[in-house]
């Protein structure tokens, strides 16, 4: 269920690192958002569950946009440390904002996460990304990505789409924040410290750059990992850390870093070894062929 | 035949050094229009304050008769100015395709509800850039090439698509910095071909900078000659040859 819960979230931060190439170390602050907004919505005002999710969603966009105007004019790394700093800005208003349990947290919000209304989130939120990379909006953020002042020269507003890909992120964090929310019963400003943050974005790096697949199957490994790993009990942050290094060295562009995981790809795949199959066969037996001429 | 593009009194200082200064010139409509001189001379930060990378410290600059000082770059595309890089800048890991269908987006009106969801209308219009996107691929003779990734192509062939995808947005103005820059006397051959091909079929107006002087020569019908950020001499290529300031400019003069 976690590791569902989670996929939300890095599917956002994928979207907007992966692709828009901005990275960020404060969505555990949209999470938060997302999170507190929801309760409140289900808690304090009755409203169902649905409502509360939207709203976790919606806040948190709506913060990010706020941020992305003060900050996204910055370049690369700034922003970077811009993200962080909110992050945290977020996490010590929640610490110190008595109304809503301050640091020693908020008990009694209705579980009512399931893993059926994970799952459906969770394909629709797939689902939406892939369609959104693969159009024109997805395209330009990928053009920011690769060069911006090209893409500027192409007629692709930089600021603009780079702003959407953020709000959109933080729209999935925040939807994923509300399912936390609802699935633990109780939340603390501490669950959404910096150390989730850079959780999230290296599951992106670690399922590879560019590749929503590649995110999914981050996102289900580094949140299972620490779980099956607690036979080694307090050794097992250890070997997950050695566990996602040494995925780094071997792959470096991170499991899937640019591929997709689709039917026509695996398709091609196959197609390609098949014909590199063929192309050695038919080496093989050329040079045969010059053997015996040269005998 | 009119102007489509007028440069009246531009200048940019950076800090104290005047990069440009006072520079006037026009480029006809259907023309090809060539910007020379020694490096340095502010060539390529023209193309910068024509398309809005710059702020323009004075002047004017018009495109068919409305101002555009100062636009914001993305803005410039549509208003129908597109340029390429003296450094090419393409989009290094994208497909050959994929680097021309993203810049085919503006022909494109769906919004992002229809990418979400793909609404007929998305599936419609994105069928029309795709088609748009292989049309100029083929025209330009990198149809057989639109699944190799840009950064693995030949120099040359780099060149091609950095103009092919500034094609794709449909531009009444070209703008080319160096295009042949590290290419062999064939390929530069090939190129001054192409650029004339250009302008006929797709009716656009050019203005390139450029440093074979064989190219320039044969290639453009107007010709603005710059030395240390000012214009030296502006005038059909003859003239151009026999001024005794370029001359002077660029194989120095003695002392007088």
């Amino acid at each position: 269920m976690l590791s569902g819960i989670n996929l939300i979230a890095v599917l956002g931060l994928s979207l907007l690192t992966g692709f828009a190439g901005l990275f960020s170390f404060g969505h555990a602050g949209f999470m938060a958002i997302g999170a507190y907004s929801a309760a409140i919505c289900t808690t304090i005002l009755k409203l169902p569950f649905a409502v509360g999710i939207a709203a976790g969603g919606a806040t948190a966009a709506g913060a990010s946009w706020l941020i992305g105007r003060a900050t996204l004019k910055l370049k690369g790394d700034y922003f970077c440390i811009a993200t962080l700093g909110f992050g945290e800005a977020i996490r010590l208003i929640l610490d110190n904002f008595q109304g809503l349990g301050g640091a020693r947290g908020w008990p009694g919000i209705p579980p009512s996460t399931t893993i059926w209304n994970i799952l459906i989130l969770d394909v629709i939120g797939v689902a939406l990304l892939a369609n959104l990379v693969r159009s024109r909006h997805g395209r330009n953020m990928i053009a920011v990505r690769e060069e911006e002042l090209a893409a500027q020269v192409a007629g692709i507003d930089v600021f603009k789409y780079k702003m959407l890909a953020l709000v959109v992120s933080a729209a999935y964090a925040g939807v994923a924040g509300s399912l936390l929310a609802h699935y633990m019963t109780f939340i603390q400003p501490k669950m959404f410290s910096m150390v989730k943050s850079t959780e999230l974005t290296i599951i992106v790096i670690f399922g590879g750059l560019g590749s929503i697949s590649g995110s999914v199957l981050g996102a289900v490994v580094l949140t299972f990992l620490p779980e099956l790993l607690r036979a080694v009990d307090k050794w097992r942050l250890v070997v997950y850390g050695l566990a996602v290094i040494g995925i780094m060295i071997g792959r470096p562009r991170g499991l899937m870093g640019g591929f997709e995981l689709t039917p026509a790809s695996l398709r091609r795949h196959f197609a390609d070894r098949k014909e590199a199959k063929a192309a050695k066969a038919a080496q093989v037996a050329e040079d045969a062929e010059l053997g015996k001429d040269g005998l | 035949m009119s102007d489509i593009l007028q440069v009246r009194g531009l200048t940019k200082r950076f800090g104290g050094l005047a990069a440009v200064s006072e520079v006037d010139f026009s480029v006809r409509e259907g023309g090809i229009a060539g910007l020379i001189g020694p490096n340095g001379a502010g060539k390529t930060t023209i193309f910068n304050l024509i398309t809005g990378v710059y702020k323009v410290t004075a002047g004017a600059v018009t495109f068919e008769g409305k101002d555009i000082t100062d636009t914001e770059p993305y803005k410039i595309a549509d208003i129908g100015i597109t340029r390429t890089f003296q450094n090419i800048r393409l989009f290094k890991n994208l497909t050959v395709f994929d680097n021309v269908l993203t810049a085919c987006h503006a022909s494109a009106g769906y919004g992002l509800f229809d990418s979400l969801v793909r609404t007929p209308r998305f599936r419609r219009e994105e069928k029309v850039l795709r088609d748009k996107s292989i049309e100029l691929l083929s025209i330009l003779g990198l149809a057989d090439r639109k699944d190799a990734i840009a950064n693995g192509l030949p120099y040359g062939l780099q060149r091609r698509l950095e103009i092919t995808r500034a094609l794709a947005l449909d531009p009444r103005l070209l703008l080319l910095d160096e295009p042949a820059a590290g290419m062999n006397p064939d390929e530069t051959e090939q190129l001054m071909r192409l650029i004339a091909d250009i302008r006929d079929r797709f009716k656009l107006s050019v203005l390139v900078i450029e440093h074979h002087m064989d190219l320039v020569m044969r290639l453009c019908e107007h010709i603005v000659v710059l030395n240390f950020g000012q214009k030296l001499a502006d005038g059909t290529p003859d003239a151009i040859r026999g001024d005794k300031c370029v001359i002077e400019a660029y194989l120095g003069g003695g002392d007088e």
